[in-house]
C-alpha cells in the first residue's frame, strides 16, 4: 500500500483530503434531507464529509459534483467506496450540498471532476477505513495491524472476532483522524475499474430522478422573462395591458440582473442589461401571456462591463447589431493581416522560402447554443435573511459568490441545491438565470422558478464563439514537414493553443493569433477552443500527409518519433508516446490500412483535457448525406475508474461533434438569432446518428484524466478526413451539409 | 377556465385549466408528474412523449382540450415497478447520460414496441427520429430496443 500523508492542518486536510476533522462535528443539509427518507438516520454516523454508516450497516456516500450527464454520481462515490472496502451493492449514493469547506472544486467542467478530486476521494474513503477498523481494535483490544477489512466486515483472525460497519460505526466516529492513511495499489482494484450502472438509472427510467425544471417548492410562483430579439439592444419601454387582463397572471416588471456597477464573477456572462419579467400561477399562462407584451427596444451604446478582480476595460462591449456575413468577412480581412505572434521555433520564413512543397488553407466554424434539452430554469427563495436556490448548476461554487454579492448576503447565507442537470456542455457554467431568479424572489418576497422558453434558450447568447483558422505547411525534397504556421482566432476570441501538436515536431514553426470584438456573448462550449482546433489541425494534417505521399498516421506517428526523440522547444503540452499510442491502438483496432480512394474512411488524434483520443470513421453518402457506419475510438485518459460509463462518454462525445460538424449552425442578421427552435436549429437526429461507436482504452495506472470532452474533437476531425476519402472533396467549413461559402463567404471582396 | 376529467395511468383527476393549455402542463403543474419534461414546445424534440391511447404523441402540443375520454399514460404509469422491457434495456445498456430526455425516448420505444414487437434497425431510427439526445446517446438507445424487442 501506499502511504499518502492527510496534512496537519485542519483546513488545508479538510481541502485536500475531504476527510472529516471530528466526526460528528461535519454535519450537512444533505444529511437532514437523508433523515426525512430515512427514519433509522438519527442512528447513523458520519465518518467525514464524504460517508454516514448506519447501525445497519447501510453506507451512504455523497458525491460532491454537479451531475451533468457525465455520471460523477456513480464514479466519484465509487472511489469513495473502493477505499473504504464496502461492497458496492450496499452503498447509498446521495448528492452533497455545495460545502466548499469539506469538498474540492464542485463544479462540473473541463472534465476535471475525477482528475482534480482523485486524491481526495480516495482519502476520503481510506480515512474512514483506518477509523472502522482503530474502532474494532480498541474494542477487541487487538493491534490494529492484525485487523482485516474485506467488502464491508471487519475481522481479526487470531481471535476470530467480526463485526460489521454498522456495528462499529458509533465507535468509529469517535476516532481522531489518522495523520497518514494508507491508499490500496491500483491492482487490488475491486470497484474502480470495473463497470458498475448509473446509480440513478432506475430512477431515470422510470420519471422519478429530479431536475432544476422539476422543483416546485409550496407556494412558488412561476416567472419568464423577455429579452431583446438582437445584441446590442436594451428595453426603452413595454405595455403590459393585455398580459396583466390575462388570467393567472401577477405581475409584469422589469430586473437589472447585473447592475452597471456590479462587479461580476467569472460566469456572470450576459448580453442583456435589463429584463422583462412576467409572473403568474402556471407555465403555460406565463408562457402565453408574455408573448402580448409590447415592447421598445434601442440601440445601447459601447460600454464596459466590470468584472470581480480584472481591469475592466479588458471587458469592452461594442455597439451595433452584427451580422453573420461580416462576421466571416472580418475574420477573412483578419487572416490576411498581421497577428500576434504567440510561439516561434527555428526560422520559418526561411523554410518557407526553401520549401520544395508548400500546401496553405483555411478553416471556419459558426456560433453554435448549447441548446441542453432541459432549457435554463432555476428555483429560489429568498427571505430577508436567507437564500434557497435549487437546480441545475455547473458553477454552484462560483454563482454562490455572484448572487451574495448582488443580493447583499454573505456567503453563510446562501444556499444553492445541485439537482441532476438536463445537459450543459458548458452552457450551466454561466448561471445569469440562477441569480435572475434569485432577484425575481428577492424583489416579490415570494419562492420563484424561473422557466426560459426554447426560443429564449436559443437566442440569449452565451454561444460557442465562431472561429477561422489558417494553416501553412512546408515539405522538402523527401516530403519531411519542415514547416509549418498557424494563424487563427475568432470572434471574440482566439482558439490557439500555441504548444500543443504539431509545436514540438517540426523545426520551423510560427503560432499565430488575433481576435475580434463584439457584443454577442460567448461561452465555454464542450473542449472549448479544443472543438475547433482539434478539429481543423486534423483535416490539414490529413491534406499535409497526401501531399507528402505518406499514410496518415505513418505520418503522424514519425512526426511523434521525432518529439519523443528531439522536441522542438522547451514547452510542449503533451507526452508525445501516450499520443502516439492512442494512434496505434487505434491503427490495431481498425486493422488500418491506408485508405483507398473512395472507402470513405478517416483517421484523426486529439490531446486536450489532459486525455488522448484517436478516432477512426467509415461511412458512405447516401443522397448526399454521411452514412457513418462506424467510429471507432482510442481512448488514453490514464485509470479508467468505471468503463462502462466512461465509453458511453466517449460515445456521446464523438457523435456530438460529427453532429454539429455536419449540421448545426447559428446565425445573425441585425443582432437577430436566426434560429430559434429545434425546428430551424439542427442537431443531429437519431436516423443521422453513426450505426456504431466502438470504444477502446489504453491499459493504465496513470492518474485518471479528463473523458467528457477530448472525444469531441477528433471525431470532426475524422469526420472531415472520411468525407474526403469518400467524395475527393475537402470540407473547409463547418458544418459541412450547408453550403457556407456559398452563403457567407462570398463577400471577401467586398471588405 | 374550465373543468375537465383526464385519465392519467388508470386515474381519473378533474383539473381546473385554459382550455388550450398543453397536456405537458396539467401533468406537471397540475398533477405534479414530472417524469414529463420541456424541451421545445413545438413537438421538435420528444421529451414530452407520453401515450394517448397507446400512440405515442408529444404533450407540450396537445391541448387538454383534446384528451377527454382518452388513455394518458406518462412513463410513471408506463409500468407498476419500471420493469417493462423497454427500461430494463434501458438499465441492462446504462443508456442515459444526462437523463433528461430518456423519459420520451422511452415513451416512443415502448409504443414502437407495442405495434411492431421485432423491428429492423431501420425501423428503429426512423420511429426514434423525433426524440433528440443532446447528449447523443443514440447507439445505446437502439440496441436497448433490439434488447426489449426480444422481450415483447
Amino acid at each position: 500500500m501506499a502511504t499518502i500523508k492527510t496534512h496537519s492542518n485542519r483546513r488545508s486536510f479538510l481541502k485536500l483530503s475531504a476527510a472529516g476533522g471530528a466526526g460528528l462535528m461535519l454535519q450537512f443539509s444533505w444529511f437532514s434531507g437523508l433523515a426525512k427518507n430515512n427514519p433509522n438516520a438519527d442512528a447513523a454516523y458520519d465518518l467525514n464529509g464524504y460517508i454516514k454508516i448506519g447501525t445497519d450497516g447501510t453506507v451512504t456516500i455523497a458525491s460532491p459534483n454537479p451531475e451533468v450527464g457525465q455520471n460523477v454520481k456513480t464514479s466519484m462515490p465509487m472511489i469513495v467506496a473502493e477505499e473504504l472496502d464496502v461492497n458496492w451493492k450496499n452503498v447509498k449514493v446521495v448528492q452533497a450540498p455545495l460545502n466548499t469547506d469539506i469538498f474540492t472544486r464542485q463544479i462540473a467542467g473541463g472534465s476535471r471532476s475525477i482528475n482534480e478530486s482523485w486524491d481526495a476521494l480516495r482519502m476520503a474513503g481510506a480515512t474512514a477505513r483506518h477509523m472502522l477498523v482503530q474502532a474494532a481494535a480498541d474494542a477487541w483490544k487487538v493491534p490494529a495491524s492484525e485487523i482485516t477489512l474485506d467488502s464491508g466486515v471487519i475481522s481479526h483472525t487470531a481471535s476470530g472476532k467480526k463485526a460489521e460497519f454498522g456495528e462499529m460505526a458509533s465507535a468509529a466516529s469517535k476516532i481522531e483522524v489518522p495523520k497518514e492513511v494508507e491508499v490500496k495499489n491500483i491492482e487490488d482494484f475491486k470497484i474502480i475499474r470495473h463497470s458498475q450502472r448509473n446509480v440513478d438509472g432506475p430512477d431515470i427510467v422510470t420519471g422519478k430522478a429530479i431536475y432544476g425544471l422539476d422543483v416546485y417548492g409550496d407556494d412558488m410562483v412561476f416567472a419568464s422573462i423577455v429579452h431583446p430579439p438582437a445584441f446590442g439592444m436594451k428595453l426603452s419601454s413595454f405595455d403590459a395591458k393585455e398580459a396583466l387582463s390575462m388570467k393567472g397572471i401577477y405581475d409584469v416588471f422589469t430586473i437589472q440582473p447585473y447592475p452597471e456597477d456590479f462587479e461580476r464573477g467569472r460566469f456572470d456572462v450576459s448580453a442583456f442589461p435589463e429584463l422583462i419579467v412576467i409572473t403568474g400561477d402556471s407555465t403555460w399562462r406565463i408562457f402565453k401571456a408574455k408573448k402580448t407584451i409590447k415592447v421598445e427596444w434601442t440601440p445601447f451604446d459601447s460600454h464596459e462591463v466590470k468584472f470581480e478582480g480584472e481591469d475592466a476595460s479588458d471587458h469592452k462591449v461594442p455597439s451595433g447589431k452584427e451580422n453573420t456575413d461580416d462576421h466571416y468577412a472580418e475574420m477573412l480581412k483578419k487572416s490576411k493581416e498581421n497577428a500576434k505572434e504567440v510561439r516561434k521555433d527555428g526560422n520559418p520564413e526561411n523554410a518557407f522560402s526553401n520549401a520544395a512543397k508548400v500546401i496553405e488553407r483555411s478553416y471556419t466554424a459558426p456560433y453554435l447554443a448549447h441548446s441542453a434539452l432541459e432549457p435554463l430554469t432555476f428555483y429560489a427563495n429568498v427571505t430577508a435573511d436567507k437564500a434557497e436556490l435549487i437546480g441545475s448548476i455547473q458553477t454552484p461554487e462560483y454563482m454562490e459568490q455572484s448572487v451574495a454579492r448582488r443580493l447583499g448576503m454573505s456567503l453563510d447565507q446562501v444556499d444553492i441545491q445541485m439537482t441532476r442537470i438536463g445537459g450543459g456542455f458548458g452552457r450551466k457554467l454561466f448561471g445569469h438565470y440562477l441569480l435572475e431568479a434569485a432577484v425575481i424572489s428577492q424583489k416579490i418576497k415570494k419562492p420563484v422558478k424561473l422557466i426560459y422558453t426554447r426560443e429564449d434558450d436559443m437566442t440569449f447568447g452565451a454561444y460557442r464563439p465562431t472561429y477561422h483558422a489558417y494553416y501553412r505547411a512546408a515539405l522538402d525534397e523527401n516530403n519531411k514537414l519542415i514547416a509549418f504556421h498557424v494563424k487563427t482566432g475568432g470572434i471574440p476570441e482566439s482558439p490557439l493553443f500555441a504548444n500543443r501538436f504539431p509545436a514540438g515536431t517540426v523545426d520551423n514553426y510560427l503560432a499565430e493569433e488575433w481576435a475580434i470584438e463584439s457584443n454577442i456573448t460567448t461561452a465555454a462550449f464542450r473542449a472549448p477552443r479544443s472543438n475547433f482546433m482539434g478539429a481543423v489541425e486534423q483535416a490539414f494534417l490529413d491534406e499535409v500527409a497526401e501531399l507528402a505521399g505518406k499514410d496518415p498516421i505513418e505520418f503522424r506517428l514519425e512526426l511523434f518519433e521525432r518529439a519523443i526523440e528531439n522536441p522542438v522547444g522547451e514547452k510542449n503540452d503533451y507526452d508525445a508516446e501516450r499520443y502516439a499510442g492512442v494512434l496505434k491502438l487505434v491503427r490495431e483496432k481498425s486493422n488500418w490500412v491506408t485508405p483507398e480512394p473512395s472507402t470513405g474512411r478517416g483517421v484523426a488524434a486529439y490531446f486536450c483535457h489532459d486525455s488522448y483520443v484517436a478516432s477512426v470513421i467509415d461511412l458512405k453518402m447516401e443522397d448526399g448525406k454521411p452514412i457513418i457506419s462506424k467510429v471507432l475510438c482510442a481512448v488514453d485518459c490514464g485509470i479508467v475508474v468505471n468503463p462502462v460509463a466512461a465509453s458511453n462518454m466517449v460515445e456521446g462525445g464523438s457523435v456530438d461533434g460529427i453532429g454539429h460538424a455536419l449540421y448545426t449552425i447559428l446565425t445573425l442578421k441585425d443582432g437577430m438569432p436566426q434560429q430559434h427552435n429545434y425546428n430551424d436549429y439542427h442537431l443531429i437526429r437519431n436516423y443521422d446518428a453513426p450505426r456504431d461507436v466502438e470504444v477502446h482504452f489504453v491499459e493504465s495506472d496513470i492518474h485518471p484524466t479528463g473523458l467528457g470532452e477530448p472525444p469531441y474533437a477528433p471525431a470532426i476531425g475524422a469526420l472531415a478526413n472520411a468525407l474526403y476519402n469518400a467524395t475527393g472533396k475537402r470540407y473547409y467549413n463547418q458544418p459541412f451539409m450547408i453550403d457556407v461559402e456559398e452563403k457567407y463567404l462570398q463577400k471577401e471582396e467586398t471588405v | 377556465m374550465a373543468l375537465f376529467d383526464i385519465n392519467v395511468n388508470g386515474q381519473t383527476h378533474q383539473v381546473d385549466v385554459d382550455s388550450d393549455t398543453p397536456i405537458l402542463w396539467v401533468l406537471r403543474d397540475n398533477l405534479k408528474l414530472l417524469g414529463t419534461k420541456f424541451g421545445c414546445g413545438i413537438a421538435h424534440c420528444g421529451v414530452c412523449t407520453i401515450h394517448l391511447d397507446g400512440d405515442a404523441v408529444r404533450s407540450c402540443s396537445y391541448p387538454i382540450s383534446a384528451v377527454e375520454n382518452k388513455k394518458i399514460v406518462t412513463i410513471e404509469g408506463l409500468s407498476e415497478n419500471g420493469d417493462h422491457p423497454v427500461q430494463k434495456a434501458w438499465i441492462e445498456h446504462d443508456v442515459p447520460q444526462c437523463g433528461y430526455c430518456q423519459a420520451g425516448q422511452i415513451m416512443t420505444a415502448s409504443s414502437l414496441l407495442a405495434q411492431n414487437s421485432n423491428p429492423t434497425d431501420d425501423e428503429i431510427r426512423r420511429a426514434m427520429n423525433g426524440n433528440l439526445c443532446r447528449c447523443a446517446t443514440y447507439t445505446r438507445i437502439n440496441r436497448a430496443i433490439k434488447t426489449a424487442s426480444k422481450e415483447m
